[in-house]
Order: C-alpha cells, then sequence, then structure tokens
C-alpha cells in the first residue's frame, strides 16, 4: 500500500537532494570542526556555507546571526532562557494562548517560578486579539513570544505589526516560525523580529537540527553552555551532517517557495473546496484568508477524530488530529479550545498538511475515499444536527 | 499511535449491531459530546427477561466503537441478571485487552448496559444508583466520588493516573488529583504520612512547628486552592503567616469577584483548617 502523506506540519520527507549532500559528512567526512588539522578544520567552511543558506532563506544579510541549534524545541527554549536571563528585573512575559508547546509549556514553567503570564486569546477565525497585546504590555515585559503561523490551523499572524508594538515597550520579541519557515517568505533585514525559532525536520531536511536566529545588538546568554561552538553561543559539538541539511534544505526552498505558494496551495485549496462541497456539516477551522499555503484543518461534525484518522490509515492517508483521544489527553486540543470551536466540532478536527512531494493524485485519492468513512462514522455515531448536548 | 489489538480493529472497522432497535424495551445512554464519547445502547428483552436483540449508537475513538461493538456481541442472549454481572474488564477482554488510557472505554459500555437495565426495571433512568448517592470530585467531567470508588475497587486502581484512565476522573484542570488520591488511600486503607501527621498533631502527640505549618499552608494553596482557583481564571498569594492568622491576597478574576469573600471562608479557609490545623483563620490583604 502507498503512503499519502498529507502531514507535513507533524514533519517531512527529506528531500533525496538534501540527503545526498549530508552523506559525505557521515561517511569519509567525519572530521570535529573545532580540530587544528585540515581534515576536521575543513569542515568549518561547509557550516557555514550552510549557515549562509539558511540566513538567506530568512533575508537576513550578516549570517552570523544564526545559531545552529538541535531542534525547534530547543530554539524556544534558548530565545526565552536568553530573554529572561538579560533582564532578570523585568518579570513579566506576554505570549498566545495557541503556542506550540515548546513555548507554552515553557512559560508555564516560567510561570510556577513566579513570573506573571500574559497569554492573548484568538477570536473564532483564529486571530489575535492584539488590543489585549497594547494593554498588557508595559516596562516589566521581558519577553513577547508569539509564533509567526500556527501549526494547527496554519493561521498566519501578523508579526510585524506585533513587533512595532513590542518595540515601543522596548521587550524583546521572539517568534517560533517553525511552521512558516519554508512555507511563506520571510525577511528579517525589514523585520522588528529580535529573534526567530526554525526546526530543520519541518522543511525536508532531517531531525534532529534547528537554528535560532538572533538580531545583532539583541543581548544573548547561552541556553547550552560548553565549548566555544557558535561563538561560545551554543556550546556541543556540532551535527555536522544534519546543519549541512538543514542547509540545502533553506537553499532548496527559497527556489520552491513560489511553488509552494501556488501548486501547493491550489491542490490544499481544491482538496478543502471539494470536501466542503461533498461532505455535509462540516467548516473550516482558521482564517481561510491569512493562512499557511499548505495546511487545511477542517473539522467534521458528531464524529470523533481518531476514528476518522484511523479509517484514514486503512488507505495509507496519514493526517492528524486536534481531538482529545489523539493527545493522549482528555481534552480537544488547546488550538480548538482557545478559537472557541464547539465541542461537537473540535473532537472531529483533522489536519491535512501538504508538500511539495504531494501530488494531484494524492489529493484526488483523499477526495474519493473521505466521503465514505465520514458517512460511516456518523451512521456510527448517536449526535447529528438533532441531537447533540 | 495507539497499540490496538487485531480484535480492537476488526470490531471498530467493522462494528458489530449498529444502530437502534424499533420499539425498543430498554435504553441506555451514557456520556456527552464534551467529554468526546458518548453511547446509547437499545435493547430488546423477551418475556424470560432475556436479551434477545441489542443494538448501539456510539460517538467516540475506535476503541470507544470496539468497546460498544464488543458490548452487544457479550449480552446478546443473556439474561438481565447475568447481563449484569459483565464487568468492564469482559469487555476490555473480549477485546485482547485496551491500552490503559482506553479503558474508560469499556466502563462505559458496562455503565451504558446497566443503565438500560435499571430503567427497564423502572428505576429512575437519568442517573444511576451512583451518581445520585455522590458527589461531583472531578468537576469537569462531572464525575463522582462514588464512581471513582467503584473504578478503584473493581479495577485494583492504585494511582490518580490510573483513575483517570479508567473514568475520565482528574484528566483536565487537576484540581481534584488531592482527592482522587484520598478516595484511592481511603479504598485501600491506606493514611498518607501528612494524614498520620495530620492525626498526631490533633491527638497532641506531635508539636506543629512554626516552620512546617507556614510549609504546609504553602503546600496546600499551591497544589489544592491555585488550581481549584484558576479554573474560575483566578489566583491568591500567600502574604504572611502571624500566629493561626493566614494573610493572603486574591489576585487575577478572583480580586475583583463579588463572591470572593465566600470563596475566602467557604474554600480556602476551610480547605487550609482541614490541611493543616482547624485553628487557622483567613484574612484577605487588599492589594
Amino acid at each position: 500500500m502507498s503512503v499519502i502523506y498529507v502531514d507535513n506540519n507533524a514533519t517531512t520527507q527529506i528531500d533525496p537532494i538534501v540527503l545526498e549532500q549530508m552523506l559525505p559528512f557521515l561517511k569519509d567526512g567525519y572530521g570535529n570542526p573545532s580540530s587544528m588539522h585540515t581534515f576536521g578544520g575543513n569542515i568549518t567552511s561547509h557550516i557555514n556555507t550552510a549557515r549562509g543558506r539558511v540566513a538567506a532563506l530568512l533575508g537576513v544579510s550578516d549570517s552570523s546571526e544564526i545559531i545552529f541549534t538541535s531542534c525547534g524545541t530547543e530554539s524556544d527554549n534558548a530565545a526565552i532562557y536568553s530573554a529572561l536571563a538579560a533582564f532578570p528585573d523585568k518579570r513579566h512575559i506576554i505570549t498566545s494562548q495557541v503556542e506550540h508547546p515548546a513555548v507554552k509549556n515553557v512559560f508555564d514553567y516560567y510561570e510556577e517560578k513566579g513570573y506573571r503570564i500574559t497569554r492573548i486569546s484568538v477570536n473564532r477565525k483564529g486571530r489575535l486579539n492584539l488590543d489585549e497585546l497594547k494593554e498588557s504590555i508595559d516596562d516589566e515585559t521581558a519577553i513577547v513570544s508569539i509564533m509567526y503561523a500556527n501549526n494547527e490551523t496554519g493561521v498566519i499572524f501578523p508579526i510585524e505589526e506585533i513587533g512595532s508594538i513590542v518595540k515601543e515597550k522596548g521587550a524583546l520579541f521572539h517568534t517560533d516560525a517553525v511552521q512558516a519557515v519554508g512555507k511563506i517568505p520571510l525577511n528579517m533585514n525589514k523585520s522588528t523580529v529580535d529573534m526567530l525559532s526554525l526546526s530543520g525536520h519541518k522543511l525536508h531536511a532531517p531531525k534532529g537540527v534547528g537554528a535560532l536566529y538572533v538580531r545583532k545588538g539583541t543581548p544573548f546568554h547561552a541556553f547550552m553552555i560548553g565549548g566555544h561552538q557558535e561563538h561560545g553561543r551554543r556550546g556541543g559539538t556540532e551535527n555536522v551532517a544534519s546543519i549541512i541539511g538543514l542547509g540545502k534544505a533553506c537553499e532548496i526552498a527559497a527556489q520552491y517557495i513560489d511553488d509552494e505558494n501556488t501548486r501547493v496551495r491550489i491542490m490544499r485549496d481544491k482538496l478543502e473546496d471539494a470536501i466542503l462541497s461533498s461532505v455535509a456539516h462540516t467548516f473550516i477551522n482558521g482564517d481561510r484568508n491569512e493562512r499557511l499555503p499548505n495546511t487545511s484543518n477542517i473539522s467534521f461534525e458528531y464524529i470523533e477524530g481518531e476514528a476518522i484518522l484511523l479509517m484514514l490509515d486503512k488507505y495509507g492517508i496519514c493526517a492528524s488530529s486536534g481531538s482529545a483521544c489523539t493527545s493522549g489527553s482528555l481534552e480537544p486540543s488547546h488550538v480548538m479550545r482557545a478559537m472557541g470551536v464547539p465541542y461537537t466540532a473540535a473532537h472531529g478536527s483533522i489536519r491535512f498538511s501538504l508538500s511539495r512531494f504531494n501530488t494531484d493524485n494524492d489529493i484526488n485519492f483523499i477526495i474519493e475515499k473521505l466521503p465514505a468513512i465520514i458517512e460511516k462514522l456518523r451512521n456510527i455515531s448517536l449526535f447529528d444536527e438533532k441531537k447533540v448536548y | 499511535m495507539w497499540d490496538y489489538t487485531e480484535k480492537v480493529k476488526d470490531h471498530f472497522l467493522n462494528p458489530r449491531n449498529v444502530g437502534e432497535i424499533v420499539n425498543p424495551d430498554a435504553v441506555g445512554e451514557i456520556g456527552n459530546i464534551r467529554c468526546g464519547d458518548a453511547l446509547r445502547l437499545s435493547l430488546k428483552i423477551d418475556d424470560n427477561k432475556r436479551i434477545v436483540d441489542a443494538k448501539f449508537k456510539t460517538f467516540g475513538c475506535a476503541s470507544a466503537i470496539a468497546s460498544s461493538s464488543a458490548l452487544t456481541e457479550l449480552i446478546k442472549g443473556l439474561t438481565l441478571d447475568e447481563a449484569l454481572k459483565i464487568s468492564n474488564n469482559d469487555i476490555a477482554e473480549y477485546l485482547g485487552g485496551l491500552p490503559e488510557e482506553k479503558m474508560h472505554c469499556s466502563v462505559m459500555g458496562q455503565e451504558a448496559l446497566e443503565k438500560a437495565i435499571n430503567s427497564y426495571r423502572g428505576i429512575k433512568t437519568d442517573e444511576t444508583e451512583e451518581d445520585k448517592q455522590g458527589n461531583i470530585v472531578c468537576k469537569c467531567f462531572g464525575v463522582t466520588d462514588s464512581k471513582i470508588k467503584r473504578v478503584v475497587m473493581e479495577n485494583n486502581l492504585k494511582t490518580v493516573d490510573e483513575v483517570t484512565n479508567y473514568c475520565k476522573a482528574g484528566g483536565a484542570c487537576g484540581s481534584c488529583h488531592d482527592e482522587i488520591e484520598k478516595i484511592i488511600r481511603d479504598v485501600h486503607k491506606i493514611k498518607s504520612e501528612k494524614d498520620q501527621e495530620q492525626e498526631e498533631i490533633r491527638q497532641g502527640k506531635k508539636k506543629l512547628t512554626n516552620i512546617r505549618k507556614i510549609q504546609l499552608i504553602q503546600e496546600t494553596i499551591d497544589h489544592a486552592i491555585k488550581p481549584a482557583l484558576r479554573h474560575a481564571d483566578g489566583d491568591l498569594e500567600l502574604v504572611d503567616v502571624d500566629g493561626d492568622k493566614v494573610y493572603i491576597r486574591l489576585k487575577g478574576a478572583c480580586s475583583s469577584c463579588r463572591s470572593a469573600g465566600m470563596t475566602l471562608k467557604g474554600y480556602i479557609e476551610k480547605t487550609l483548617r482541614d490541611s493543616v490545623i482547624d485553628t487557622l483563620e483567613v484574612i484577605q490583604e487588599k492589594s
């Protein structure tokens, strides 16, 4: 059975060209870039090439502003830790209600430690209520951390508008851009963002590598303390092959960003339109206009997400859900709840996230199989539009 | 991904007895859409009080659907008395086992059956005996102490996590974890070190030092009171302890809430007295 992979916000396939570029560094090119000998030392230039490629994708002109890390979560932790260490007297943090756990749970931890946290709410379309930012930001605010685009709905936040509010008050501005990088054009040269996190495996590089952009002049305190790697900003011997892979993946992403915004978007829209027209009691979660081109979050009312996923799985279709049962918790995802998606629909939300490796055939296959799955589960369900409580 | 047995997968993909019996003799419905699973069981019962047909409709995940399907297969042909002996474990066993986190699906099946039979026998249908007698412990999922006691006893549960897996109690905000722990200890007749300490203090066998008193007050605030207040977007801060006087400051929604006075005396003071010493007096510092 072939796999129809539409779960690219969870992780992506390594681009074969990326893998090819990495392999030499897992074979003969195993040297340590910190070594004095040529065999190891030569690796440094390859890492710096990768650094330049990451910088280019982000619209960063000075590549020393890029720090390689082990993943998006580490980048988020490092940015937050650094900001709080830089301003020990500022005890207030602003974030949103819909962050990824890599940010959300870090702030929950700091709240336990006595920090005051403001979590900006979102409306039914998943858009931030920016008035809450304006009202809550003050001289005590150390960091504002708001994601670039939401992983569940794909909704893109007005980062520059947020940044200009943040800058007025002198707080640091971090954005978790793990879902945005490679999918929409970014330009850090003309941005108010101080720090930005990205992750390799979301853009066709391998797992276990990420990066943190830190604007020059931003105070920085190392999260991983160790050797002098990354100019002392991130200790630990470099994950050379994966860094090379991330560099190549960023270079390719830059080439394909138009494709992402046209071909991928067209496939996504086709999938959505077909599902909405063929399956009743179905709606899109998140603002359809301000959205990543690859993401679609659809609620199927009166049925439960895990059941839908397992029926899709039978056909090799890989998607994900915000239902309680899939998360291992007993409540639907915090994003669906923050948006006020009714329980009749939150439990039945399914996320399809595409990539440039998807084809029209994939989309047609899903469109062909999905309606019968929904119908079957609705026949089993005791809820319908007449009976909901 | 959940590790479902082949039998669970089979009963999910090919569920038996889906639907509703026309003119049923008994119906049992349990759960609601907020909780993420719900089941309606309808039965046809003959003159000998034997279940001749059973059908179900279920909203829920794969294991909820499979558990419902298994339930209907298990009970067909049984007398009502025999059917009442079916436990949640029988349903899980029939399916070759369920992941621990999904055991509540089998409990749901057992409860729907009990409700259906109770309704047939003229026992009030909208609440089981258990719910009527019990007090709500888990507010998020509306689970009573008697239901928690029952799953703890029947399945020999030892931890809060296990209780959550079997009946959902404690699975959301977490403010009832202490209470669930207490129920587990009561059922197994285990005393916690803290209870032991409290008892010794009450009996005058042990002196409550100032340091220990403040520690206990802070612990109670952090682990019991704060989580409960946060449920209503409220918060509080311990300002000072002077003898038996506990000075606190209400924050968040509590600071402007009209019923804060009641919360203060009725809930905060009572909770602190119950878990530290019953001479405590809580005084609100105005911010």
